[in-house]
């Protein structure tokens, strides 16, 4: 592996460097072993399983109801979308008529999910590249939309808010009030986070032409998610394959086709407009109805096999059953959007040099729970 | 010709540079002098005014009356129902001193709360809504034994009427 050559005169060699389990800008437990001739990166190889918990193999004994609360631990940014994934599924196996009060609910609060994620992960991309303010800006905003989800769903970040056949309890009262205070308030706050990082040239330096990965490659390492869409891979589950509410709103696939970091980041930053523009159209109009489907107190999925995919904050995330007609079933797979999007950085990093990848690995937005599961 | 707009461009980087700097200064010389904008919370100094919302999970209690009765009739509908055996329920026989019948009820409520998810399944799982989930929040503890609690008070008792 190690080579030899000779530049300008000097003899030089490829060293191997590792980065974490235990660094930062890992967000999690992530070792990154790097081949570098100097500062340029030529191979990055990423080591998993420091934070395995073997969820899908716990699965196998629990009941449907008890699973749902499982998947919080996977990709805690996203834990509302992650449970509705689980819902849908079994929902399907059963063939369940959900109330639509249900599914316009759970659509406003994955939206509510993906706002909060977008918004930790600009703070944490600022922290990265060294902007410990945007970290602060990005929490205060956020902070608000944790207490609308504990005031409703009784936690701030893992709420096992969906139960398969609807939701746990209903809506609280100020529910409403809440979420339309946010987006107002959020829509003064969106420019700042714009003023703040977007247009700064340290910022754009290290961003543009960083990190280049080609929509070909994306799609054949099945990059999903804002990170697939920043290379113009059109991927968008709530545009291609709609669930819940997605088919009676409007609202724009994001696409940036140049590739780079800062299309990423881009991607991220108008999704949240777009998140916003959804929760509008919803928020006035959620159906009366029952918060939830009748359903068995042990529930059976008639023996076969489902599957269904949600867009989570990080791309899609698919949801794979096989039943044996048990109350438990006899395999349960994750399709995690990160594990996916983690195997293209070996792509992106070749040829950049090693402080860029710091910034590469923040526009692919990891979650570690979620690659290990 | 060349030179010229080689040197326009490197001064109107700069100038672009500066620029960028100085926008991103401004929102942050905004906050320095509108102090009152700003969100942080000072606890725990704030403890007696910090109160939790209603639904917020903290611990799973056992709810008893001001005559210490509960409504736990010892199903064990909860224990099923929990994903991680955080709750133990330990029966005994009680025995009634006029007519000499036997009935079930619970001894001990054993509750993990090391063990606890917070996943509030157990909550909806029982039958005569005898349990809850309190609103605490400060479970720091210096013995992992303290986290090991028994939810029903010393000579507590059944409501009257819930069995049936
Ligand atoms: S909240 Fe969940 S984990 Fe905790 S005791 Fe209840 S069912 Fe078990
Ligand atoms: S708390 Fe409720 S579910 Fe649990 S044993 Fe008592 S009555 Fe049954």
């Amino acid at each position: 592996m190690i080579t030899d050559k000779t530049v300008l005169g000097s003899e030089t060699q490829e060293y191997f460097i590792n980065m974490g389990p235990q660094h930062p800008s890992t967000h999690g437990v992530l070792r990154l072993l790097l081949t570098l001739d100097g500062e340029i990166i030529r191979k990055v190889e990423p080591h998993m399983g420091y934070i395995h918990r073997s969820i899908e193999k716990m699965c196998e004994k629990d009941s449907y109801q008890q699973i749902v609360h499982l998947t919080d631990r996977m990709d805690y940014l996203s834990c509302h979308i992650n449970n509705e994934a689980v819902c849908l599924t079994v929902e399907q196996g059963l063939q369940l008529e959900i109330p639509e009060r249900v599914k316009v609910i759970r659509t406003i609060i994955s939206e509510l999910t993906r706002l909060s994620s977008h918004q930790l992960w600009w703070g944490v991309m600022g922290m990265d590249l060294g902007a410990i303010t945007t970290f602060l800006y990005g929490f205060r905003d956020r902070e608000m939309i944790t207490d609308i989800f504990e005031e409703t769903c009784g936690a701030r970040l893992t709420m096992n808010y969906n139960v398969p056949g609807g939701l746990m309890f209903d809506i609280h009262p100020n529910f409403q009030k809440r979420t339309k205070d946010f987006i107002s308030y959020f829509k003064t706050k969106l420019p700042e986070y714009k003023e703040l990082l977007t247009g700064n040239v340290i910022f754009e330096e290290r961003t543009k032409g960083i990190g280049y990965i080609s929509k070909e490659d994306v799609i054949s390492y099945g990059v999903t998610g804002p990170s697939g869409r920043g290379s113009g891979f059109s991927c968008d589950i709530r545009k291609h394959h709609p669930y819940s509410a997605y088919d009676r709103v409007q609202f724009k696939e994001i696409l940036y086709e140049d590739g780079d970091s800062y299309a990423r980041y881009m991607v991220r930053m108008d999704e949240m407009v777009e998140s916003m523009h959804i929760i509008e159209q919803l928020i006035d109009n959620i159906p009366e109805g029952d918060y939830k489907a009748k359903t068995k107190a042990v529930i059976k999925l008639p023996a076969g096999e489902y599957y269904k995919r949600v867009e989570t904050a990080r791309g899609e995330l698919g949801v794979y059953i096989i039943s044996d007609n048990k109350k438990s079933p006899y395999r349960v797979k994750f399709r995690s959007p990160g594990f996916s999007n983690l195997s293209a950085l070996d792509t992106m990093a070749r040829g950049c040099k090693i402080a860029d990848l710091v910034a590469m690995m923040s526009t692919l937005d990891l979650v570690i729970p979620d690659i290990d599961r | 010709m060349r030179l010229v707009k080689n040197i326009k461009q490197y001064f109107g980087e700069i100038f672009h540079a500066i620029r960028s700097l100085i926008t991103g200064m401004k929102v942050t010389g905004y906050y320095f002098f509108h102090p009152k904008e700003i969100v942080t919370q000072q606890y725990p100094e704030n403890r007696e005014t910090l109160k939790m919302f209603d639904r917020f999970r903290g611990e799973v209690i056992l709810i008893h009356d001001e005559n210490n009765l509960h409504r736990c009739t010892g199903c064990s509908a909860c224990e099923i129902a929990c994903p991680n055996g955080t709750i133990e329920i330990i029966n005994k026989k009680d025995v009634d001193p006029e007519t000499g019948k036997s009935t079930k009820a619970i001894d001990k409520f054993v509750y993990h709360l090391s063990m606890c998810t917070f996943c509030n399944l157990c909550i909806i799982a029982c039958p005569t809504d005898a349990i809850k989930m309190a609103q605490t929040f400060e479970h720091a503890v210096f013995d992992r034994s303290k986290l090991t609690k028994v939810l029903n008070n010393p000579g507590s008792k059944l409501m009257p009427g819930i069995r049936e």
